[in-house]
């Protein structure tokens, strides 16, 4: 008798109990469950939320792996020096060092978020006595991969605790949420513990503990020498290929964009989301570039160094692509009519490069940005659909008269 | 309860709980966001909308038949006024750092609705003597709330609590700071007053099943 019969044998033996979710959820996740429907059904998709939640994850993988070898290369570069003109395959990022520097930092916060995280939603759904849904599976993931890597672990976890309870309990649940859980975790992290996300010591690993002694080293993000109007000391394709201090999973541009065509081509992500926002942060990136040609500011604002960078560039740093791509996609906070979806990234990517601007202290605005348009996403739904029925009205009455 | 009978008790304690002004009713909010991130400014908040509220109430209820009602509002914010100028003369006089952190929202007590409220709803109808119970009851009704959100917020924002640090010293690194704790900023900010008075809220209704309308 294998794992799946004794599982339909628990589910039979507490059906009706409070304990019930428990065992279906855990059996829907590992297998297909013994009741499917059968015969007379109208529609048959295999596209479940487990196997969407399951695809996102997939297309997360690459960006998990390439983190934990980015925090060992972050980590060695800082002490040693960083490699001049690194090609992608390069064997000095591509190490075991490497690897397990970031997997003994990182593979902890991934545990602690998954088990924090479903231990709620578990809590939740016994209470409630609803079916465990599997809508925390891609948030679990996503956390670990938008903070820095020195997070303190208790702290991850009662971010996770806040976020999940806050952020989609207190409206139902998975489905319900108004607002992005994984960004309202980050959001709360940012507020609440704020020498531990910003600033040049959290980045990489061992920096924290490392300052004030002999062998102090630091490691500002991209973004954050622009805010001081420093120049970055990275090179285009460092950024791209994401050999560059940042949290945890988003720094690499090659594989966010991977895995977005990825999502795209399975159908779970919103082209449309991710083509909008990109335009946005191009448009307002170039409005301030033109701002900076016509020399309206000088060099000695405090906005020019993240004002002149070139607006391509904007897409490189930060958390703009991994945001553009699993975070303002997720289809439960997004806008969703097709209209909308065209407004809701543009705005995500128009405000977030000016957040990114317009605050040094903050030099990364998409999760802001992100959170904004989520609570707009209905209201932009809203004039879409009325928009629609007053254009197919305006038409009825002018057949009828 | 021999001083008071069965009905006038309720007017103290019905506040409370299941009338509470901020939960229930959802009053006053705005100072509760305000001036709750130390518990010594919503206990002397809580003491002066005590004061304004329980004078309040007597004034308006002992005028009420002589007040036409056409000018009641003003009659009622003139009443306000002057009690709020005596709070206000009294804290600057005795506890002035305190009332520059208290600020504008003492003068601002005059627009709370809860006492606004109350005159409308209970003074102008009933003898003094009831309305001051009504009076005291929803102030503390209102001071309940603001305490236990100023308790929380000082504690889990601060690590002190009414300036005393029960939880170590954050600097010199003792308590439970040497095991690493830190202070969480988030606390010391409205957004999170607002989340912790649903919180409150919420655990009210889900004990109460009879307080969920929908």
């Amino acid at each position: 008798m294998g794992l799946k019969q004794n599982l339909h044998n628990l589910k039979e033996k507490y059906k009706g109990t409070k304990m019930a979710p428990l065992f279906n959820g855990f059996h829907t996740f590992l297998y297909l469950p013994n009741e499917t429907t059968h015969g007379g059904t109208h529609i048959k998709a295999a596209d479940d939320l487990k196997r969407t939640m399951n695809i996102v994850i997939m297309a997360l993988v690459p960006c998990l792996l390439f983190g934990m070898f980015n925090a060992g290369y972050q980590h060695y570069a800082a002490i040693n020096g960083f490699t001049e003109g690194m090609s992608f395959f390069s064997g000095d990022f591509w190490n075991l060092d490497n690897l397990l520097v970031g997997a003994a930092k990182i593979l902890p916060l991934v545990i602690v978020s998954y088990v924090v995280g479903l231990a709620i939603e578990f809590v939740f759904c016994i209470i409630k006595g609803h079916e465990i849904e599997e809508g925390y599976l891609v948030t679990g993931m996503l956390v670990p991969l938008i903070v820095p890597i020195d997070l303190p672990l208790w702290m991850l976890a009662v971010a996770v605790a806040f976020g999940v309870v806050i952020g989609k309990e207190v409206f139902g649940g998975t489905g319900m949420n108004i607002l992005n859980p994984a960004l309202t975790i980050r959001a709360f992290l940012f507020f609440a513990y704020p020498t531990w996300m910003s600033g040049d010591k959290v980045w990489v690993e061992g920096a924290r503990e490392l300052a004030g002694s002999a062998d102090a080293i630091s490691g500002e993000t991209v973004l954050g020498s622009l805010a001081q109007n420093a120049a970055p000391n990275f090179s285009v394709s460092d950024m791209f290929f994401g050999f560059i201090p940042g949290s945890i999973g988003e720094t690499s541009t090659l594989l966010i964009l991977l895995g977005g065509l990825f999502l795209i081509f399975t159908k779970i992500g919103s082209w449309r989301i991710m083509l909008s926002a990109v335009i946005g942060a191009l448009v307002m990136g170039f409005i301030f570039n033109q701002v900076v040609d016509l020399g309206w500011i000088g060099e000695t604002s405090k906005f020019y160094g993240l004002m002149s960078l070139d607006f391509w560039k904007h897409l490189l740093v930060g958390g703009f692509a991994f945001g553009a791509v699993y975070m303002a996609t997720d289809p439960v906070s997004a806008s969703q009519t097709n209209k909308g979806k065209w407004i809701y990234g543009f705005l995500i990517g128009f405000i977030s490069i000016m957040i990114r601007v317009f605050n040094p202290a903050y030099p990364e605005g998409v999760m802001l940005a992100i959170l904004l348009m989520n609570v707009f996403a209905p209201t932009i739904d809203h004039y879409v659909v009325q928009g629609n029925v007053k254009r197919r009205l305006k038409r009825a009455k002018v057949k009828t008269a | 309860m021999g001083l008071l009978s069965k009905k006038d008790a309720a007017l103290i304690t019905d506040p409370l709980a299941d009338n509470n002004p901020i939960t229930i009713q959802v009053l006053g909010i705005c100072s509760a966001l305000a001036i709750t991130a130390e518990l010594q400014a919503s206990i002397v908040m809580s003491v002066s909308v005590l004061f304004v509220l329980g004078i309040g109430n007597v004034v308006i209820s002992l005028l009420r038949n002589i007040i036409p009602s056409k000018i009641r509002i003003i009659v009622q914010l003139i009443v306000v006024a002057a009690l709020v100028i005596i709070v206000d003369q009294v804290l600057k006089a005795f506890a002035y750092e305190l009332s520059k952190t208290l600020s504008v929202f003492v003068g601002l007590i005059i627009t709370n609705c809860i006492i606004m409220g109350r005159f409308e709803a209970f003074a102008l109808g009933n003898g003094p003597w009831r309305s001051f119970l009504d009076g005291i009851g929803n102030a503390l009704g209102y001071a309940v709330i603001l305490i236990a959100v100023g308790f929380f917020r000082e504690l889990l924002g601060s690590g002190t609590l009414l300036g005393f640090k029960v939880l170590g010293d954050p600097i010199e690194k003792t308590g439970l700071y040497a095991l690493g704790y830190e202070n969480n900023g988030f606390m010391l900010l409205s957004p999170m007053a607002l989340i912790v008075v649903g919180i409150i809220i919420w655990v009210q209704r889900s004990r109460n099943k009879a307080l969920i309308e929908d």
